[in-house]
């Protein structure tokens, strides 16, 4: 285990070293000057030369590349343009909020599409099963931004029963209260789609774990149904359950994106998408960094979940 | 295997609605709608069923049937062609990294790895930030995001039909690789191909849409069903249904392709037959 645990820190490496091209990258797809796209057609030469000079766009690409990569590995990504304060104390102040929410959606699309993936297995073709199968046909096709809009019609113009924006009241508030109220829409609005997914995949496991012969024998020599269900079943369930829970965890990383923006979450792909608007690109760069780095390290603790579930998985 | 497809009612009826917002996005410019920019401002935010406007008017008075047909036209363009283009990338990768063992597949699949290692939406996103926002540059962001996914399933596919006898066969007779590759080995990667092809179309119309709600996809006054949602968002108090209804648009056409595409699994692939 542990020989597997330094091995896979190991892969890490070239990852994180793929990610970081990839995103230093994204500065010079543009085919023209980064800092005439930056400033805007209205700049001055002394304006675009002291933007190069800060960036340090005249040298050669690989050169450029290894000092940003040196500047990040110190935990120094640069200056915002747009807002004149460090990258990193910016993105680092939002990523506290990106998390609430990603992990938030994620605790209720994972526990609330267990128990409903389990609940369709075990009461297969009942209504609550047809009904699970028709959401999650919806949740697939459904744009997230268009349901996040749809629940802030309903629960905060008509019903005025949440908050419709913003992660605090602007007045009084601040407490814990007023943080789970201005949480609940954005929350289910991100969440919705990884719910079904993660459902209908519990049920189909389920539903090839409850007829193999070891569930019949724990059934007959006289266990309790929920005893069946939970410790024989559910548990070998897990397995293929923690990849989707992974690999949802991306996509609610990139749905967070959109659902920030909608509900103005105040956390970095709000941040991000202000700062692609204002061609602060700098400040683009943080943001994806940030949350790539986030996404390669939940494979990672996905991978040692495996290891440690399952003993029978070898890693070699 | 028609009169199967035709027994899966649900799938018959999403291949009308997908065929009749095609032909009606085919044929905008000859159907008599109302011009989709012209402005006028004295009946804006009229609601639907107003005369002359049959789903009322936008934050301009633009007619809104108008533009949704209209802005059909480039939704469903932006999801077929951005799906084509990585299905078509994604497959030629996956061909030669699963036949060419050795530096070609190490290049492409650890390629493909790093763009995985990323959020699907956040990278596109990351993307068009660097080539700067417009319809055509989400396209290309789009596409290459989705290419890898192709590639992945492609690969494994060509992996294991390389090892098989007909192909040892065909390469003892003495066939050149590029026989080898056309004849027996890309013909069984069609349906599989296909499948994921109808089930990506509609993931790419929303990836589209959602670029575009973020505004850095079509720009205005250039409308798609994405930016309509954006620019309908500010006066979804006055009048929800400049929201509503491109939202159910998207929403329809999407759903609409996430069914015949489930159909066609069952019907090409029995092994992943959903229960």
């Amino acid at each position: 285990m542990r020989r597997y645990i330094a091995r896979r820190l190991l892969l890490l490496v070239p990852v994180l070293l793929g990610v970081s091209i990839v995103v230093f990258m994204v500065l010079h797809l543009s085919p023209g000057d980064p800092a005439e796209i930056m400033l805007g057609s209205q700049a001055t030469q002394e304006d675009l030369e002291r933007l190069r000079q800060e960036l340090g766009l005249t040298e050669p690409l690989h050169i450029q590349y290894v000092r940003w990569i040196s500047h990040v590995a110190r935990g120094d990504l640069g200056r915002s343009l747009w807002m004149r304060r460090p990258v990193l104390d910016e993105v680092l102040h939002r990523y506290k909020a990106t998390l609430v929410l990603t992990a938030s959606a994620l605790c209720l699309s994972t526990l609330g599409g267990i128990v409903l993936g389990v609940l369709s297995a075990v009461r297969r073709d009942s209504l609550l099963d047809r009904l699970s199968a028709v959401t999650s046909l919806f949740g697939a096709s459904m744009p997230v931004f268009w349901l996040g809009i749809v629940l802030m019609v309903v629960f905060s113009l008509w019903l005025r029963w949440l908050p419709a924006s913003g992660m605090w009241a602007p007045y009084g508030g601040g407490d814990l209260g007023d943080l789970a109220a201005h949480l609940v829409l954005p929350a289910v609005t991100l969440a919705a789609a990884s719910l079904t997914i993660i459902a209908r995949l519990t049920r189909s496991t389920m539903l090839d774990i409850l007829s193999q012969d070891y569930i019949r024998t724990a059934r007959a020599k006289g266990l309790v149904e929920g005893r069946v269900v939970f410790r024989h079943g559910l548990k070998n369930a897990l397995i293929p359950i923690i990849t989707v829970v992974g690999v949802q965890a991306g996509y609610l990383l990139g749905g967070a994106v959109l659902t920030e923006t909608v509900f103005a979450w105040p956390g970095v792909g709000l941040l991000m998408v202000q700062g692609i608007l204002a061609r602060d690109f700098p400040l683009v760069q943080g943001c994806v960094l940030v949350i790539a780095l986030t996404f390669v390290l939940i494979n990672l603790a996905v991978d040692l979940l495996y290891a440690y579930l399952d003993p029978r998985i070898q890693y070699e | 295997m028609s009169r199967r497809f035709g027994r899966n009612r649900l799938a018959v009826l999403a291949t009308l609605v997908i065929v009749g917002v095609v032909l009606a996005a085919l044929l905008a410019p000859y159907l008599p709608l109302a011009d989709p920019d012209t402005v006028d401002t004295p009946n804006r935010l009229s609601p639907p069923l107003t005369p002359g406007h049959p789903l009322g008017t936008d934050e301009f008075g633009r007619d809104l049937l108008s533009r949704l047909v209209w802005g059909a036209r480039i939704s469903l363009l932006a999801g077929a062609a951005t799906a084509g283009a990585a299905m078509l990338f994604g497959v030629v990768l996956g061909v030669f990294g699963g036949y060419y063992s050795g530096w070609p597949e190490t290049i492409i699949m650890r390629l493909t790895d790093i763009l995985m290692a990323f959020p699907y939406i956040l990278l596109a996103i990351a993307i068009v930030a660097g080539l700067g926002p417009g319809l055509r540059n989400a396209m290309i962001a789009i596409a290459i995001v989705g290419f890898p996914i192709y590639t992945r399933l492609v690969r494994g596919i060509v992996l294991s039909v390389r090892g098989r006898e007909f192909v040892e066969a065909a390469r003892a007779l003495g066939s050149p690789d590029r026989l080898i590759l056309v004849r027996h080995v890309v013909p069984q990667l069609i349906s599989p191909v296909v499948v994921a092809f109808s089930l990506d179309v509609g993931a790419k119309i929303l990836a589209t849409a959602g670029l575009s709600f973020l505004g850095l996809g079509t720009q205005p006054p250039t409308a798609d069903w994405g930016s309509m949602l954006a620019t309908g968002r500010q006066f979804v108090i006055l009048s929800p249904h400049v929201v509503l209804l491109p939202g159910l648009a998207i929403f329809v056409i999407v759903l609409a392709l996430n069914l015949v595409g489930d159909a066609l699994r069952d019907l090409l692939d029995p092994r992943t037959y959903s229960r």
